[in-house]
């Protein structure tokens, strides 16, 4: 191994010096192979995936407490929005899912161009979920359901629902016609919070997904390593599994009044 | 015996420009940028609770405004907490000794390292500037409705800064836990690692897994206060005491975060200083598990006159008495590693030796808490002060500082003045004491935490307290000006001042930038100590 | 070289199918009124979905025993914050609670 003397601190690897092994280029120093490059690489995204599921869970967590308390209000104000974009979001987002595996697939198989190809495809799949994300934001804009001061819910009682004005004391079951409309706000922060990060997490998706597409582009990647491919990939389903929950759960309480 | 000489090509000469520097991927010239940043927040936080006792040294309000006063302890907490406690041991000790303990040349992520730091500089920058701005009031606990709604400070800035700050975290927990997995030596399986490295990567299970649910509490906050959500408002039907159930579910696990590393180093000093393997090491190590995974069931012991169910305390109070267990364990094991040792007197074994008394006490008063009736009366009262501090500064502090004095000559090359080290060790202890045992019966006698002012039979004992502090202030302030010194003009230490076992050891001092020229093969059992074995390490 | 899995591309494309069959019958069953059931089928299909793309998108099923013990205890410690709190949010206000909540 190199000594301390001819070891410059900070200096790209450069290898046409005294190495006496042959190694991929893509080596970084303090690994002995590209074998535990790659397994610490996974390893590393799982480990951020664990802390991202912590990081939704607490929304998730805070969403069912409320659920449980203000079913009614979740339920109108579930049933306010408009399922069809949220549906073609979810065959949008699960389609990226599969050309982003798609993707790995073709960098395993040492195809560059199909690489470069299901990864792009995978950047415009997401980027029309945004684009449909900004039309539902912008319906609850003019809505006036975001919450906040300007925050405004009609409730409509369904057909013989009872119109009880303040809640009963203690244990409450059903909710009167002003509590639906003071505790939905509640129903949409949490819309607005959970999509919102989720929206997040997309963004910041995408633009690794351009870095990476450019790299697949430039052949930095090949069937022996491809571990940056695979760990986006890894974030990107993880994405997705976000969704999955999401969709049922903000979209689908109660649709069958 | 020969007298070592410094090496000349080390990690520290290796690049003198800025730019080596905070460009670096070493892990070492990341801890020690850890270690100076940190060490300028631990000051800054003492000063803000030179601030608390100068006010408390009087029964009446009489030195700040009550706001002003708020404004203090919020920030002596948040300060010391986030941007001193969680990091320091981890970041400075871990950081720095993993690799060469593991046999390893730098952590899985080198990069991912030095950006931990930056986030942690830029959490602290927020915090700084939200000092700058006017302070945080709410206590470093953040609760609601008051932090969402009412306050008028600067919660968003401090709120945006613990974050980013817990990012940090998060990112060397994660780094620590693919290294340990994943770059171990050759031949070097679990139970032949240092308690040092069963520590940290217990620390680094719970960083990762807790931290990210106060960083989604801290954006529920951060929306509320600014775009006017509701999720945590009782006028919109939001329930505070979610607030405090999410919070808790970090912080209690927090606080192993911030005492576990200290456990291990502990383990390092004792079985070094006793010139014996440790007693029990697999207990040690699975106790460390134990601690990590019975620490994430107990937060709502925080909440017992919150408002949560009785049933759901009795749960709590009864889970919370079982997380005493492992840490018994702990102490046990080290007392029997040191019965029939042959145990010694330097400074790192001074911070030893008070760490068991105040440990003990910190954790025995823990038991005092977990009971509900008890509780009860204790709840937000010096009592918990006093509890609290005696674990994070009588135990963690002290295991940071006993494991700085222990690894400086290997991180630095050089001695220190025995005598000035042992010096502070006795100031800190003695101190320590005079500071905040008073305030168990302050607590016990009904003085609430938070207050400014208090009645006059107080104050016997928070002058006492007061005084106390200022001896504490002096034990901190010696160290720094001996560790300096020492820099240019300690005693070159040699690759084994202390004759103590460990990879780590093997190397010189300071280590070389790749650690190792070659990576040990004939890695032997952990605490290898018999006496041919001592007497060769002095000799190295 | 590594030995990594590649899934051949049969795996992918009917796990897809899978999936987009089963969101349909996330979005028909909560037409349908099912009472109590109606979110315990929604998570469940939720929790099928998750569980495809999971093993065979991620690779779980052909990962080390470390990367599923990963997965697991993710998914375990949520499970932990859900149902200790669930603990205290479901037994306020029973008979015996003190002091009685405010809700």
């Amino acid at each position: 191994m190199s000594n301390g003397n001819a070891h410059a601190e900070g200096a790209s690897p450069a290898h046409g010096h005294d190495h006496a092994h042959a190694h991929h280029p893509a080596l970084q120093h303090h690994f002995d192979t590209m074998s535990q490059q790659r397994e610490a690489g996974v390893l590393g995204m799982w480990v951020f995936l664990l802390t991202e599921v912590l990081f939704f869970g607490g929304l998730f967590f805070a969403y069912a407490i409320y659920r449980s308390w203000y079913y009614d209000a979740f339920a109108a104000a579930s049933a306010s929005i408009e399922i069809l974009p949220g549906l073609i979001n979810t065959v949008v987002l699960i389609g990226s899912s599969l050309t982003m595996a798609l993707s790995v697939r073709a960098a395993q198989t040492n195809q560059r161009k199909a690489t470069v190809n299901w990864l792009i495809a995978t950047i415009i799949l997401g980027t029309v979920f945004l684009g449909i994300k900004v039309y539902e934001y912008a319906d609850k804009f003019a809505h006036n359901h975001v919450p906040g001061a300007s925050f405004q819910f009609a409730h409509v009682p369904a057909p013989g629902e009872p119109h009880v004005e303040e809640p009963a004391a203690g244990h409450v079951t059903t909710m009167g016609h002003d509590e639906i409309e003071r505790t939905t706000q509640i129903f949409f922060s949490l819309y607005f919070t959970m999509t919102g990060l989720h929206a997040v997490h997309m963004i910041v998706g995408i633009v690794i997904l351009f870095i990476i597409t450019w790299m697949a582009h430039k052949g930095r990647f090949d069937s022996e390593w491809h571990a940056p491919v695979e760990m986006t990939g890894l974030y990107w389903h993880f994405v997705d599994i976000v969704w999955i929950f999401l969709f049922p759960l903000l979209y689908l309480v109660e649709r069958h009044n | 015996m020969e007298t070592p000489v410094y090496p000349a090509h080390n990690y520290l000469s290796n690049g003198h420009t800025l730019r080596s520097w905070l460009l670096t991927k070493d892990h070492k010239r990341i801890a020690v940028l850890y270690l100076i940043s940190i060490s300028a927040f631990f000051f800054l936080g003492g000063l803000f609770a030179v601030g608390i006792r100068l006010e408390l040294t009087t029964p009446q309000g009489d030195l700040f405004q009550p706001d002003t006063y708020n404004k203090f302890f919020t920030l002596h907490g948040v300060i010391m907490v986030f941007l001193f406690l969680i990091p320091s041991v981890p970041a400075v000790l871990g950081n720095f000794l993993i690799p060469p303990m593991i046999g390893a040349k730098d952590l899985a992520f080198p990069r991912i390292n030095l950006l931990s730091w930056y986030l942690y500089i830029i959490g602290g920058l927020f915090t700084l500037f939200a000092i700058v701005a006017g302070g945080v009031d709410t206590g470093w606990t953040f609760y609601t409705p008051y932090s969402a709604t009412s306050s008028s400070s600067n919660v968003a800035p401090v709120a945006l800064g613990v974050f980013i700050a817990g990012f940090s975290s998060i990112l060397t927990g994660l780094n620590f836990i693919v290294t340990i997995h994943r770059m171990r030596a050759p031949g070097l399986h679990w139970f032949k690692l240092p308690l040092f490295v069963w520590a940290h990567y217990a620390t680094s299970l719970i960083q990762v897994l807790g931290t990210p649910v106060i960083a989604i509490t801290i954006v529920m906050l951060f929306v509320e206060r600014a775009f006017g959500f509701g999720i945590f408002d009782p006028q919109r039907g939001g329930d505070p005491v979610l607030f405090q159930h999410l919070f808790w579910f970090y912080s209690h696990p927090a606080v192993y975060i911030m005492i576990l590393p200290a456990l291990g180093v502990i383990s390092e000093l004792v079985s070094t200083f006793s010139r014996k393997r440790i007693f029990g090491y697999s207990f040690v190590a699975f106790s460390s598990l134990a601690i990590a995974v019975f620490g994430f069931i107990v937060w709502a012991h925080h909440m017992f006159v919150a408002g949560i169910s009785v049933y759901a305390a009795m749960v709590f109070s009864f889970l919370s008495f079982s997380v005493a267990i492992p840490s018994a364990v702990k102490v046990f094991n080290w007392a029997a590693t040191m019965y029939r040792g042959s145990i010694s007197f330097e400074a790192p074994m001074l911070y030893v030796y008070g760490f068991f008394g105040l440990f003990l006490i910190g954790g025995l008063t823990g038991l005092f808490l977990a009971t509900l009736g008890t509780d009860i009366h204790l709840h937000d009262t010096y009592f918990v002060v006093a509890h609290f501090h005696y674990i994070m500064v009588g135990g963690a502090i002290m295991g940071y500082l006993g494991g700085l004095h222990f690894w400086w000559p290997k991180i630095f090359g050089r001695m220190y003045s025995e005598f000035w080290s042992r010096i502070a060790a006795i100031l800190v202890f003695v101190g320590f004491n005079l500071t905040f045992f008073p305030q168990f019966l302050l607590g016990y006698l009904g003085m609430p935490r938070r207050y400014h002012m208090y009645p006059d039979e107080f104050q016997v004992l928070n002058v006492l307290s007061s005084a106390g502090a200022s001896i504490l202030g002096l034990g901190y302030l010696i160290p720094v000006i001996y560790f300096a010194w020492s820099l240019k003009y300690g005693e070159v230490a040699g690759n084994n001042p202390w004759g103590a076992s460990g990879l780590e050891w093997r190397t010189q001092s300071p280590p070389l930038t790749e650690n190792f020229t070659e990576v040990p093969t004939d890695i032997p059992e952990a605490y290898e100590y018999t006496p041919k074995v001592v007497r060769e390490a002095k000799l190295v | 070289m590594s030995s990594v899995h590649v899934s051949p591309l049969s795996t992918y494309l009917s796990i897809f199918a899978a999936l987009m069959v089963l969101s349909a019958i996330t979005v028909g069953a909560a037409f349908v009124n099912l009472g109590s059931f109606n979110p315990v089928v929604a998570l469940a299909i939720a929790v099928i979905k998750a569980t495809l793309v999971i093993l065979f998108f991620m690779h779980v099923k052909y990962s080390s025993r470390l990367t599923k013990i990963t997965v697991v205890m993710s998914f375990f410690f949520v499970a932990i914050l859900f149902a200790e709190t669930f603990i205290d949010y479901a037994t306020r206000g029973m008979p015996g609670d003190i002091p009685p909540p405010l809700r």
